[in-house]
């Protein structure tokens, strides 16, 4: 434990002294926030919220992309070799990865919600219990699958192939972008099977319904089953030499940590209210204040033009 | 020799098809510095790092302070300190910080000054190891290998590609813990610094232990030829020269020719006819002791860097 410690705080210091991360993991979410804020976050408070929920997903996922990115750098490099000489083991080395990771986006996700609340005037906090809990397994779950990258890459090059594919599958299926209501039935089908989403509707719950942690069961189950299954995985396929390969029957080992979300997908396809959930907040943040907007009189001047909301309307399951 | 604190009896290891060691045995006692000389690929790299408890031997057996660096964990890696051939640091850690963190991971007390002041670092205390020059990180190297007192140290090529003067720099840390009765592996290719920091030098090559000794010990056995450095108005071919009365071997070595020969005055006068007939000059001739090279020549039949 003490090693643990030991190597977050140094992983801690390394971070702050990248810019790329300060950019990356502070600058662009900010940037993002009010940019989204501006453009989908026009029809009320309650927008606001629904697009930090957003912001705050792609920041607690950003987590995977760098520190598969740094494993594998610290691996091609032999500086995980020469860390193999010391009394710090494979889990004191994943473990410092989850715990810096943690301790690095909470500040980054306190100040987008402290902007949302300040400066766009965003309601309310929502439930902070139920966001604190979604953020921290959030990060632990994709500070977990990015080790499991790590793990399986061979280079940086493979590193980034798998990075890319995640990315844009999370980042289009998920909710961030697109709300969830607004995919095709057969997407949104898809995107129960995705581990992103049970983090973007978990957040949009406690910020917009203020759901607290016992009211986020499946999310907090399947989050932090999948930590600890792909941390097993990572702990079991870490890779401390450049020239050390990973078998191929390793790799198949690794889609293990995805099961928690496919046992989740197959139930929620089949009975859950997920969908049903994210489409009464999608229609409670956009429609409800369309429809009041367009039923209020215009006394003097021609009524303001409806606030744009993302997608092209809420579409069945 | 006292009860010896490395024992390494019948080490294998293969790569795919390739035999890296083929049955390497040798033991080193308490507070003896003792070096592997090989060119490269000859097996050193793979027999330290099986003893570092980084690789994983597949054949014969290896203990390191009674333990087996392969299961024995944290309790085998107090013991040991090690500079690897082929490891970094993050570039934006700074050199105190490395002293300090790795101390911290050995539970020790974490105060940088002693060690980078020992090692000349002193001035470079808050730079990043990125901007560090080659001999000040591998200055670094040995005092992160220092940082538990191990018991024992593994050096694993300590000066390869450094110049001349960090070399000697290097070497001169090296006596020092010599002194100081640490007990030290090292591998290296060069011939200066086994005869100059060994107590006693393994040959090898190909994976084979082919001969071991004190390095006067090693010089000695190869008595048996003598080493006569040549410069020559013009160049001669090896093979005329090598075919003069009792020369074993003949080389071009930075412009001078160096014969082996088991019966020096016959050879001189062999080669003086010869020189003479083919209307040659003999500018300079210089009878010197066999080196170690000379002796990794003769027993491999090659030079250490070829």
């Amino acid at each position: 434990m003490k090693q643990s410690w030991t190597l977050t705080k140094f992983r801690i210091m390394l971070a702050m002294r990248n810019r790329a991360f300060l950019f990356f993991g502070v600058i662009i979410p900010v940037a993002l926030l009010f940019l989204f804020a501006a453009i989908f976050g026009r029809g009320g408070g309650r927008a606001v919220a629904y697009v930090l929920a957003s912001i705050l997903a792609m920041t607690v996922m950003g987590s995977f992309w760098g520190l598969s990115q740094q494993l594998v750098i610290f691996r091609e490099q032999g500086i995980l070799r020469r860390f193999r000489l010391a009394p710090a083991g494979a889990g004191a080395m994943l473990a410092s990865s989850i715990f810096s990771n943690l301790v690095l986006t909470l500040p980054a996700v306190a100040i987008e919600m402290a902007l949302a609340r300040w400066v766009l005037h965003m309601p309310s906090w929502g439930n902070l219990a139920g966001v604190f809990v979604m953020v921290t397994l959030g990060g632990a779950t994709f500070a977990t699958l990015g080790l499991v990258v790590a793990s399986v890459a061979n280079s940086m090059m493979e590193t980034q192939v798998i990075n890319q594919l995640l990315w844009l599958a999370f980042m289009l299926l998920s909710g961030v972008t697109v709300p969830l209501p607004t995919l095709p039935a057969w997407l949104q089908t898809v995107a129960l099977y995705l581990p992103a989403t049970y983090l973007v509707t978990g957040l949009q719950r406690a910020l917009l319904d203020s759901a607290g942690p016992s009211q986020l069961g499946a999310e907090i189950l399947s989050l932090g089953g999948s930590t600890l299954i792909a941390f097993f995985i990572s702990r079991q396929i870490f890779r401390w030499e450049p020239e050390e390969k990973l078998p191929s029957s390793a790799k198949t080992w690794t889609l293990a940590a995805l099961i928690p979300f496919l046992l989740l997908g197959m139930w929620e396809t089949r009975d859950g209210q997920r969908r049903a959930q994210a489409r009464s907040i999608f229609r409670s943040t956009y429609e409800a204040p369309q429809r009041k907007q367009q039923n209020k009189p215009a006394p003097d001047a021609p009524a303001a033009p409806a606030p744009p909301a993302p997608g092209s309307g809420v579409r069945p399951e | 020799m006292t009860s010896p604190i490395i024992q390494v009896q019948d080490l294998r290891k293969n790569y795919g098809a390739v035999e890296a060691l083929r049955g390497v045995s040798f033991e080193i006692a308490e507070g003896e510095v003792f070096g592997l000389l090989g060119p490269n690929g000859a097996g050193k790299t793979s027999t330290i790092e099986i003893l570092e408890g980084m690789r994983t031997p597949d054949g014969g057996s290896a203990r390191v302070c009674g333990l087996d660096p392969q299961t024995s964990g944290d309790e085998f890696k107090r013991q040991v300190g090690a500079v690897l051939q082929s490891t970094s640091l993050p570039d934006k850690l700074r050199v105190s910080e490395a002293i300090q963190l790795f101390a911290s991971l050995y539970g020790v007390s974490p105060s940088p000054d002693h060690l980078l002041a020992r090692f000349g670092l002193e001035e470079k205390r808050d730079a990043f190891y990125g901007k560090l020059s080659g001999g000040q990180k591998q200055r670094l190297a040995l005092a992160l290998a220092l940082v538990q007192q191990p018991r024992v140290l593994f050096l694993d090529e300590p000066t390869a590609g450094l110049d001349p003067q960090v070399r000697r720099e290097i070497y001169d840390v090296i006596a020092e813990l010599r002194a100081e009765k640490k007990t030290i592996l090292m591998t290296t290719h060069y011939i200066e610094e086994a005869e100059r920091l060994c107590d006693r030098v393994a040959v090898i090559d190909h994976g084979r232990l082919i001969a071991l000794g004190t390095p006067r010990e090693l010089k000695e056995r190869g008595a048996g030829t003598t080493r006569i450095e040549l410069t020559l108005a013009r160049p001669e071919s090896d093979g005329a020269l090598r075919g003069l009365d009792s020369v074993t071997d003949c080389r071009e070595i930075e412009g001078r020719t160096v014969l082996h020969s088991t019966r020096p005055p016959a050879t001189i006068v062999a080669l003086v006819k010869h020189l003479e007939a083919s209307g040659n000059e003999l500018k300079s001739l210089e009878i010197v002791p066999p080196s170690l090279e000379d002796i990794f020549i003769e027993l491999t039949g090659r030079r250490l860097r070829d």
